[in-house]
């Protein structure tokens, strides 16, 4: 149960004003009232089906009313849908009223840019390729409105710095509408051809099939992501006091790439690896793990062989790229006295160079049953001392560096699921505020 | 092999006499000819050749479709007939494919087959009547209907041959086969048969301009079945790996889990599961012995079929628990938990993974005779253990010529998606 603020309130208010203030003209014109009414229970029911099953937006039918009709008639498209579509969030009224304004402004706008252009006698005469210029230029301020009447509420409701709000926004959004634009123009185009809004229907099936597996896709990789905790998970279990050491070890792991200047995706391989780095001790037999007493050269020798087992376990794993090596060497010595082959020097993979620190960093922050957590100044005064012969000073200084700058809040969602608490979504339920 | 026969001689014979018409006649119309052939061609360029999904060139079969049913152009009446349809799309198939064959991927005719047939049965029910001028006098709505009904026709025509070619190339039983590829024509199939509507359509009233600005919602789709194949791929992977955690930590041995997976996909296709069953079943198949993982010490050699049912069914729980935080489907915990129940109260996917792991346990490190001794022991077992018509439908499985898992032993670790899919070029989608 979120409450709305006032100032949000009243941004809606407003928006929903101006939308009515667009509608005004609507009795003076000649509105082709049956084509209207059938777009719009044509937006409210995919709109109702994309929403509750994949979630966003569907803005193919919109465009197409705004090739299709006079830009106040345009408006009033997305109206049904508003008012039909279930909302997740109480409170309900403000929610509907944003999701009615907002796309209504944004038609509103691409359907006057549309208009302005001599667009529609483009798609009545089916003037090509000159019907793509008004087609793309009313895409532009479809998208253009939307992202801003999105930033103000992000400003308003969440409280997003003005200078971060419109940040990406447009530029994220921009590519997907066009597609939907061009599918749009398709589906006006065949509207007023003589085949109808039979042949215009049919445009709607593809795109509706590519969002489904657009959505599956996501679904996949959501439970891709549970896959790896899972893994991590089952070593939590055997190795009772590591709890949420492996996801630490990725955040460190991260902080310390890119400190590095790593890209993106070799910092994202880094986090697995980091997530990863331990999971050998799988194979490791439980009653060695729990116990509490010195350990026998012997039972070291077999915790010693956790790396390759690690590395036999994600083997097959082929996204996971050099993060296979780290897990296999993280434990190699910087002077060539580490397991399992004793490499020196820059003939541990990077990668590893960087999972050993952060290993060892979070060994020493986090709390053990056999001592307790040391403070982060302790604990890297330690791996200074030890950088050269243990560990790779650049992996060092670049850790302490990013502590200096960030400080060091490790955030670990494996044990406390639970903690899922309502995100700060704003008035309109869309995914943050990005339209979609 | 007979239905593959029959299929690629008839394919060849269509291909030979259309070419043979369209080299006497001439080709009609070769703008629009080589509009479609360019799209036809990159279609197949952007094919989609990792792991086997249905319609692995979307854009190429629906230019094929649209350019068999493409009445008027802008328009003006066209002239093109059906030999030339099929000769135009066989020369941009083969073109678009020249350079999948240059970097040594393994060209399959079947889909070339299919393709050939399926356009040019769309185009001899379409294009004899249209050059007559039959449909000039149909009003708009009415046209658009019969090229979705034709279309579907085709579809269904498509599919039919699909899963002959299935059932001839694996010994898959054909009922399961058919009803998948029914069951796909729902998603992408759907799309695909719209996409060849609309563009016939749509060069109808706009021209050739119709076809890039259609393409690219279309390549999207493309763009969106491969990522999502690409992270099945990936999750599969992990499972695997997950699944082999046992392996290592020395409670089951190597491969246990693989082998039980590839012999249960077997047993379940002679049963006649579907699909999404059958993904259930290989899932839980490789995760079957992870509650093992949750023991402080290992059962002997991993044989739980041996130990007592109430010690069977704890570690059952404790693997479905396990499976629970995974991401997969709910079902596919349930199947694990299920595992040691009595098969009268077993889901089918668990009673066939009951039967394999037993079957797996007492043959291996055995002589010979052993698989003989063990599919007795399962029949002795069917009064309460383990399900009659499963084992039995193991015993005809084992009893194949060719051996059940093609893909079970560890070859091409990393390259295949899950040791237990069929190898590649078994079953492929136009």
């Amino acid at each position: 149960m979120e409450a709305v603020p006032a100032r949000a309130r009243g941004y809606v208010a407003g928006a929903a004003l101006l939308a009515l203030l667009c509608l005004l003209p609507l009795p003076a014109l000649h509105t082709p009232w049956w084509a209207l009414g059938l777009l719009a229970a044509l937006y409210a029911a995919s709109e109702y089906v994309v929403r509750r099953r994949f979630g966003g937006t569907f803005h193919p039918v919109l465009l197409a009313g705004a090739f299709l009709l006079p830009p106040p008639a345009a408006a009033l498209v997305p109206l049904p849908a508003a008012l039909v579509s279930p909302v997740e969030h109480r409170p309900a009224l403000p929610r509907r009223l944003w999701r009615a304004a907002q796309p209504a402004l944004a038609v509103w706008a691409a359907a006057r840019v549309h208009w302005a252009l001599g667009g529609r006698d483009a798609v009545v005469g089916c003037d090509f390729p000159y019907a793509l210029l008004p087609a793309g230029a009313a895409v532009l301020a479809f998208c253009l409105v939307l992202s801003l009447l999105d930033g103000g509420l992000r400003v308003v409701a969440l409280g997003v710095p003005l200078r971060r709000a419109w940040r990406g926004l447009l530029s994220r959004s921009l590519a997907p509408v066009a597609v939907h634009g061009l599918a749009g123009l398709m589906m006006a185009v065949l509207w007023r051809s003589p085949y109808g809004p039979v042949a215009a229907l049919l445009v709607l099936l593809p795109m509706y099939v590519s969002w489904w597996i657009f959505a599956q896709y996501h679904r996949e990789r959501a439970a891709h992501q549970a896959t790896i905790r899972a893994l991590v998970q089952a070593v939590d279990i055997k190795d009772g006091y590591t709890r949420g050491h492996s996801e630490r070890v990725g955040q460190a792991s991260v902080m310390i790439a890119r400190e590095l200047g790593m890209d993106d995706e070799r910092v994202e391989t880094l986090r697995f690896a980091g997530i990863l780095h331990d999971v050998g001790k799988l194979g490791v037999p439980t009653r060695l793990l729990r116990k509490d007493g010195p350990l026998t050269p012997e039972e070291r020798r077999i915790i010693e062989l956790h790396p390759e087992y690690g590395h036999e376990m994600v083997r097959g794993i082929s996204f996971l790229g050099e993060a296979r090596a780290a897990i296999l060497h993280h434990h190699e010595r910087l002077d060539g006295s580490g397991y399992p082959y004793g490499l020196v020097g820059t003939q541990i993979p990077e990668c590893a160079r960087v999972v050993a620190v952060a290993d060892a960093f979070d060994a020493m922050t986090s709390t053990r049953s056999y001592r307790r957590a040391r403070p982060v100044e302790v604990a890297v005064a330690e791996l200074e001392r030890c950088a050269g012969t243990q560990f790779d000073p650049r992996m060092v200084t670049a850790l302490a560096r990013a502590l200096d700058r960030h400080g060091w809040h490790p955030a670990v969602t494996a044990d406390e699921t639970a903690r899922a608490a309502p995100t700060q979504q704003p008035v309109a339920g869309s995914r943050s505020g990005a339209p979609r | 092999m007979t239905a593959l026969r029959i299929v690629h001689t008839c394919a060849a014979l269509t291909a030979a006499v259309c070419l043979g018409a369209s080299l006497w006649t001439g080709l009609a119309d070769r703008g629009v000819a080589l509009a479609f052939g360019v799209l036809i061609a990159v279609g197949e360029l952007t094919r989609w050749s990792g792991a086997p999904v249905r319609q692995a060139a979307p854009l190429g079969t629906a230019g094929s479709l649209s350019y068999a049913l493409l009445g008027p152009d802008a328009g003006h009446p066209t002239l093109h007939d059906a030999p030339q349809v099929v000769t135009v799309v066989l020369a941009a198939s083969l073109l678009g494919g020249v350079p999948h064959i240059w970097c040594g991927r393994t060209p399959t005719l079947d889909h070339l087959a299919r393709r050939v047939l399926s356009v040019g049965f769309a185009a001899v029910c379409f294009q004899p009547l249209s050059n007559k001028g039959v449909f000039a006098s149909w009003s708009g709505p009415a046209y658009a209907l019969l090229l979705v009904a034709l279309l579907v026709l085709t579809a269904l025509c498509d599919a039919v041959l699909a899963a002959a070619l299935a059932h001839s190339r694996t010994r898959w039983p054909f009922g399961p086969l058919l009803r998948d590829e029914l069951r796909g024509l729902l998603g992408i199939g759907s799309a695909v048969c719209a996409t060849g509507a609309v563009m016939a359509l749509a060069v109808a009233v706009v021209g050739l301009w119709a076809l890039p600005v259609f393409c690219l919602p279309l390549l999207l789709t493309q763009l969106s079945v491969r990522r999502y194949a690409a992270v099945r791929a990936t999750n599969r992977q992990t499972i695997a790996s997950l699944a082999r955690a046992t392996e290592i930590a020395g409670y089951t041995p190597a491969g246990h889990a693989r082998r039980v997976a590839a012999l249960g996909l077997a047993v379940g296709r002679d049963l006649g599961l579907s699909e999404g069953e059958l993904t259930v079943l290989e899932y839980a198949a490789l995760m079957h012995d992870i509650g093992q993982l949750s023991l402080v010490d290992p059962v002997p050699a991993g044989a739980t079929a041996g130990l007592p049912p109430a010690e069977q069914r704890r570690i059952a729980l404790l693997g479905g628990a396990v499976v629970r935080q995974t991401g997969v489907a709910a079902a596919v915990a349930v199947m694990v938990e299920r595992q040691a129940d009595p098969y009268r109260e077993q889901p089918v996917a668990a009673r066939v993974i009951r039967a394999v792991n037993a079957y797996e346990e007492k043959t291996r490190d055995a002589g010979p005779e052993a698989a003989l001794r063990a599919l007795e022991d399962l029949r002795l077992g069917t009064a309460g253990d383990y399900a009659p018509e499963v084992v039995e439908s193991l015993a005809r499985v084992l009893a194949r010529p060719r051996a059940w898992g093609e893909g079970a032993p560890a070859k091409g670790d990393g390259r295949r998606t899950a040791l237990s899919d069929p190898a590649p070029g078994w079953v492929t989608h136009g």
